[in-house]
């Protein structure tokens, strides 16, 4: 009869502020050592969700556990989790070692004990040479180790991470997810991750939550969620997609056959149950489709286009192609051979056909 | 050698205009009361020509001079007391509200400025006098008199009164400059309410303290005016003494002599102040 537990539980979490919901009714279930990013627009409740976990808000309603105990309106200085803000926080009138050992005088821990501890921890962070500097003689991503530093040494079950890398610029991001990642594994410790930057969830992530308008759309680790929307919207928002909408023609071994209102057919995997008539919406990647040139392929899926606008960016080039119906849509083809011979590149004009597997489409909800 | 030379004379040069003034305004009026202080009095109680040490003699003697210092060392670190514990959860409440609700209050601070400070005093004295407002309503019920005026504690009340904007003013600059987030950092790792503040929030306010703290201190220490008019006789500060040897006593001499000594002691004790409230941060961070 042990019932597992879960590093953080939340059970029908809804946070009302005055006249606005912020939170409606999520509930998640998040596994010891997990790296479990919360993934959504601006504004769609994910500070406010973290917020809530480490104790800085109480739920309207609902039940939030940590290590299966019920959190009720337990204070945030007896909750075993700790947290990086995502402006840092940290306490200007202290030094870095000062900043990293705060948690620590807290719970009283003897002088030599701390003072080996921090070591450690301005170790694990690289910042063993600036135990004696003021928060502000260092930069963005030197106060971003300090936070993590200042959180981690407190070894917490739990870490909440609020856009901690939302500050730094492209190059130091990159280094940090993959800093922030092998500390994770490392220590072993649960880390929820809030971003709203669908690369860095996909790379860094166990398992995502995309959220919108403070609902839980999907949860799922990153290829579920990339390969396997479930909605339009987490379709839209994780990656780039084309989408076709139409009426249900036929259902057939899960494949799922639409008509536009054009009276062109595609045909795709159904995600959800539909039946004939229903209204539903196809959607592909971009570098799931295939441009043919010259004759007009075999299969489901073909259509004659006329390419619109080319843009090489390196590893892939980028082509908007625009549909007989006059609706654009994109296809990636990745620049597979090393050449400068121009006729290998399409350019605007180019008759082609545009042709995917059903495999590689899935049928939404509208 | 010689472009540290021009370096430094620019600097001088540039800082002239503000050395004038306070040579002018600052210096040499010390300088005079300095000078004074080693004179007499003439019987017509102007200025006896005459160096001396008398003056100073005469004062470390004088018990009366001690007790009226002592007195008003006491009555300004209770006003500063009570207006530091009074204003710092005013400043923390202004601070915390919205923007636009922050320009009103300190607006709302500021308004007894508009009138003036003895008036305002005049004004607590019509209130709280022996035929003042309360006592007479007291009297309708055959209550009273109250008496409530010519002691320390109206000086200290109406000193309160007038002193406060000059504490909530920089304990609002300090707060309104903190970042609150980091309330919830100290929480998060721990800490209490009580290790928040102490801990956190106080030692980063801790210089608009010492600018309050020294700007209530101060005139304070140095009043005559609101002993006067609300502690009569029976309330003799440091600037009671002065006003009467510059005024009817007309001993300028002597009156020069209290206000070296007064202007010592004092600078004396901010320094102190200063070192203290720098050790207490200090003390919070070693290094
Ligand atoms: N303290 C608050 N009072 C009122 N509304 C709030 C408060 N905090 C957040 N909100 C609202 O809740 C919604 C979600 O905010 P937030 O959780 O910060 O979103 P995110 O972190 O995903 O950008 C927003 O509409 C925001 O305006
Ligand atoms: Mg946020």
């Amino acid at each position: 009869m042990n019932t597992p537990t879960w590093a953080v539980e939340l059970d029908h979490v809804t946070k009302e502020f005055r006249g606005s919901t912020a939170v409606r009714d999520v509930s998640l279930k998040i596994a010891d050592g997990e790296f479990f990013s919360l993934l959504g627009p601006s504004g769609c409740g994910k500070t406010t969700l973290l917020r809530m976990i480490a104790g800085f808000e109480n739920p309207s309603s609902g039940d939030i556990y940590i290590e299966g105990e019920l959190m009720g309106e337990t204070p945030a200085n007896r909750r075993d989790v700790n947290t990086v803000f995502q402006s840092y926080a940290l306490f200007p009138h202290m030094s870095v070692a000062e900043n990293v050992a705060f948690g620590l005088h807290m719970k009283k821990i003897n002088k030599a004990d701390v003072a080996t501890r921090v070591k450690q921890a301005l170790d694990m962070v690289q910042l063993h040479a600036f135990g004696d500097r003021r928060p502000k003689q260092l930069s963005g991503g030197q106060q971003q180790r300090v936070a993590l530093a200042r959180a981690l040494i407190n070894e917490p079950e739990v870490l909440l991470l609020d856009e901690p890398l939302a500050a730094l610029d492209l190059k130091l991001r990159k280094e940090m997810q993959l800093e922030l990642k092998s500390i994770q594994q490392r220590l072993g410790i649960t880390f929820i991750f809030v971003t709203h930057d669908q690369e860095e969830a996909l790379t860094m992530s166990d398992r995502i939550a995309v959220m919108e308008l403070g609902k839980v759309l999907q949860v799922g680790q990153p290829t579920e969620i990339y390969e396997r929307p479930k909605t339009r919207f987490v379709a839209d928002f994780i990656g780039e997609c084309n989408f076709i909408d139409g009426t249900v023609l036929a259902v057939e071994n899960g494949a799922v056959t639409l008509e536009t209102d054009g009276g062109v057919r595609v045909v795709g995997t159904g995600m959800f149950p539909v039946a004939a008539g229903d209204h539903a919406v196809l959607a592909v990647r971009p570098e799931k489709v295939r441009l043919v040139e010259g004759q007009q392929p075999q299969g489901t899926n073909v259509f004659a286009a006329i390419v619109e606008r080319v843009a090489y960016i390196g590893s892939d080039t980028r082509i908007i192609v625009r549909l007989p119906d006059g609706s654009p849509f994109d296809v990636w083809e990745a620049n597979t051979v090393s050449t400068l011979d121009p006729n290998q590149y399409y350019t605007a004009g180019d008759p082609v056909y545009v042709t995917w597997a059903t495999q590689n489409s899935l049928i939404l909800e509208r | 050698m010689y472009n540290a030379r021009t370096e430094q004379r620019r600097a001088w040069l540039q800082a002239s205009p503000a050395l004038i003034w306070l040579g002018f305004f600052f210096l040499a009026p010390l300088v005079l009361i300095l000078i004074y202080s080693f004179q007499g009095r003439a019987d017509d109680g102007t200025v006896l020509w005459n160096w001396s040490l008398a003056n100073y003699q005469k004062l470390f003697a004088d018990g009366s001079f001690w007790r009226t210092l002592w007195l008003s060392t006491w009555i300004a670190l209770v006003v500063t007391a009570i207006t530091l514990v009074v204003s710092y959860p005013l400043a923390f409440f202004m601070a915390t509200r919205s923007p636009k609700r922050r320009g009103l209050l300190v607006l709302a601070v500021m308004i007894p400025f508009w009138t003036n400070f003895l008036v305002r005093i005049y004004a607590w004295k019509v209130l709280l006098g022996n035929n003042g407002v309360v006592n007479r309503f007291l009297d309708q019920f055959d209550l009273g008199p109250l008496q409530m005026i010519n002691n320390p504690s109206a000086v200290i009340m109406a000193l309160i009164y007038g002193e406060l904007p000059y504490m909530i003013l920089p304990l609002y600059a300090a707060l309104e400059r903190f970042d609150w987030v980091q309330l919830e950092a100290a929480r998060d790792l721990g800490a209490g309410r009580f290790q928040t503040f102490w801990r956190v929030l106080f030692p980063q306010t801790l210089p608009g303290i010492t600018a309050g703290s020294i700007l209530v201190f101060v005139p304070t220490v140095g009043t005559f005016a609101v002993s006067d008019i609300l502690g009569g006789t029976s309330v003799n500060m440091v600037g009671n003494s002065l006003s009467l040897q510059f005024g009817s006593a007309s001993n300028w001499a002597y009156g020069s002599a209290i206000s070296m000594i007064f202007m010592l002691l004092l600078l004396g004790a901010i320094l102190l102040y200063f070192k203290a409230t720098r050790e207490v941060n200090d003390g919070e961070n070693p290094g």
